[in-house]
């Protein structure tokens, strides 16, 4: 594809033993909304973490926004905006020392930083409780801080690992529609992964299924469809991919992190 | 330079933030110096070394900066497990500032340490040079320095806590115990020398002695070009190691 902001071929990427990646292509075209689903473990976090400079791959080529993160990690890191699936505040920070925390390493001038920490934490309604500790906060309040500062800068390209997880359905309409806003008004991209499929059938241009470390399948929703033979898209993802449940392997770093939010809500 | 201000700045909250942690950090020098001072001074007072608080202060001084110094090399696995290091990973904000940010957090914080550490010891009865003060909170900031660079770069190999535990067992107490802080470096048997004379902290501790009761054993520019050179040379292996973290 010419007009590619994500360009990825044969992308593999092992842990030891564990292939978790295995040679995919995809490319997401500029400025539109992707979604990339599979079920658990099938290798989406770890493809976004090596397209984000988080992860080097085994071997693959990659370009994000014309650069590839190997060589060029900060051109890379000034192209894009995250918000990761796995928790990422600073507990001992307030809601709003968080923000700017943020908005200072990305270097947002301090008037427009000002404004639009204002703007984003009145939006996902945290406004109120700006000057809390995060670690006081629960954990749809965590997920909402998350994306408000995912959003403060405007970058060219915005990862969302399962945005939003943990939100009610209210809260998940109401951030959709501010990202669809952001990507028409502001030309952003956006790429995301979730398990709520409907959100990709609703919001999405461009989907690609991965499962077990491979693409199986890409197209508009309406291509899947029409593929698949099935009327929603959900449907067409368990026809794809099996009705076999994922084993959720938990890592010892998740483990660690469960035990601690128990230990802090007790 | 506003990354690493920012940087600085948050090290610095979560410091003072902590309480237990504060309180804690106290502790431990606060024992030492009275536990120590009051068991081994009279001892020291027959051998005629003199006054056992005065030689004591600047060493413990020196602990107090060390398990501060080397505990914020620690926050990187915290900020792992717990996430927020992504977060700073993935800015655009070249890893090396990042962790000369974190670096002079973490040293700031502990030179605080080393000053509380100062004043308490002369609540009990130190005396000191009052023209040594400035130039000692030089010495305070290069051992702190030097100290959260090394636990930056230890931290930056490690997955989990498990494993920084282990070293901070065999490392941190040698360190200290083998420095001079407690004793005299004259004398000594070879083996031993050799030992405290390859420890960067002996010349911290020297250099602190040197300024504040006037009395050296290495001489006040060696420790100072020791500890300068030390510190080059781990903020460099630091930064490299922190460099290639990945998660
Ligand atoms: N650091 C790691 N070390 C070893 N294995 C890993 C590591 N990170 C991920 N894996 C493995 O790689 C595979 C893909 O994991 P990944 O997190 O990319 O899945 P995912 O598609 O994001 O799943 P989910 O929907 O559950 O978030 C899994 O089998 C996982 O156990
Ligand atoms: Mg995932």
């Amino acid at each position: 594809m010419k007009d590619a902001i994500v360009q990825v071929t044969g992308l593999v990427k092992k842990f030891g033993e564990i292939e978790a990646v295995r040679g995919i292509d995809f490319s997401v075209e500029h400025g539109s909304i992707f979604a990339f689903l599979g079920p658990n473990g099938a290798g989406k976090t770890t493809t976004i973490k090596i397209l984000t400079t988080l992860l080097k791959p085994t071997s693959g080529k990659i370009l994000v926004n014309g650069f590839d993160p190997l060589t060029h990690q900060n051109d890379v890191r000034r192209s894009f905006g995250i918000v990761f699936q796995d928790p990422s505040l600073d507990d001992e920070l307030t809601a709003y020392e968080n923000m700017e925390f943020h908005g200072v390493l990305y270097n947002i001038p301090q008037k427009l930083r000002k404004n639009r920490i204002e703007e984003l934490l009145k939006f996902t309604e945290l406004w109120e409780r700006r000057n809390d500790l995060v670690k006081n906060f629960s954990g749809g309040m965590r997920r909402r801080l998350e994306i408000a500062r995912g959003l403060l800068h405007h970058p060219k390209i915005l990862f969302l690992d399962e945005p939003t997880l943990g939100l009610d359905p209210q809260t998940r309409n109401h951030i959709w529609e501010y990202i669809r806003n952001l990507n028409t008004k502001e030309n952003i991209t956006v790429f995301f992964t979730t398990h709520y499929i409907a959100e990709a059938e609703q919001s999405a241009k461009q989907v690609a299924i991965i499962d077990h470390g491979q693409i199986i399948t890409r197209g508009t929703p309406e291509e899947i469809k029409r593929q698949a033979k099935t009327s929603s898209l959900e449907e067409a993802f368990i026809s794809l991919t099996g009705k076999e449940i994922r084993e959720e392997t938990m890592g010892t770093k998740e483990l660690f992190r469960n035990s601690h939010k128990m230990w802090r809500r007790s | 330079m506003n990354a690493i201000y920012i940087l600085w700045l948050r090290q610095i909250k979560r410091y003072f933030r902590s309480k237990s942690r504060l309180v804690g950090s106290l502790g431990q020098p606060l024992l030492f110096l009275l536990a120590l001072s009051f068991g081994f001074g009279p001892i020291f007072q027959k051998a005629g070394i003199g006054n056992y608080l005065e030689f004591l202060a600047p060493g413990i001084i020196a602990m107090g900066i060390l398990f501060t110094a080397l505990f914020s090399g620690i926050e990187i696995i915290w900020d792992k497990q717990f996430g927020f290091l992504k977060e700073t990973l993935v800015a655009p904000v070249t890893r090396i500032k990042i962790m000369i940010g974190r670096t002079l957090g973490g040293a700031t914080i502990a030179t605080v340490q080393g000053i509380i550490v100062l004043l308490i010891a002369s609540l009990i009865g130190f005396k000191f040079e009052m023209i040594g003060v400035i130039p000692s909170l030089a010495f305070m900031f290069l051992i702190a320095l030097i100290f959260t660079a090394l636990g930056t770069a230890i931290a930056s190999m490690l997955e989990d806590m498990q494993g920084f535990q282990l070293i901070m067992n065999f490392l941190v107490m040698p360190i200290f115990f083998l420095s001079g802080a407690i004793f005299p470096l004259g004398d000594l048997p070879e083996s031993i020398s050799i030992i405290t004379s390859s420890n960067p902290l002996s010349y911290g501790v020297d250099g602190l002695r040197g300024v504040l009761i006037n009395s050296s054993h290495f001489g006040i520019s060696l420790d100072l070009l020791v500890l300068i050179v030390t510190s080059g040379i781990l903020l460099l292996i630091g930064g490299y190691l922190f460099s290639r973290i990945e998660i």
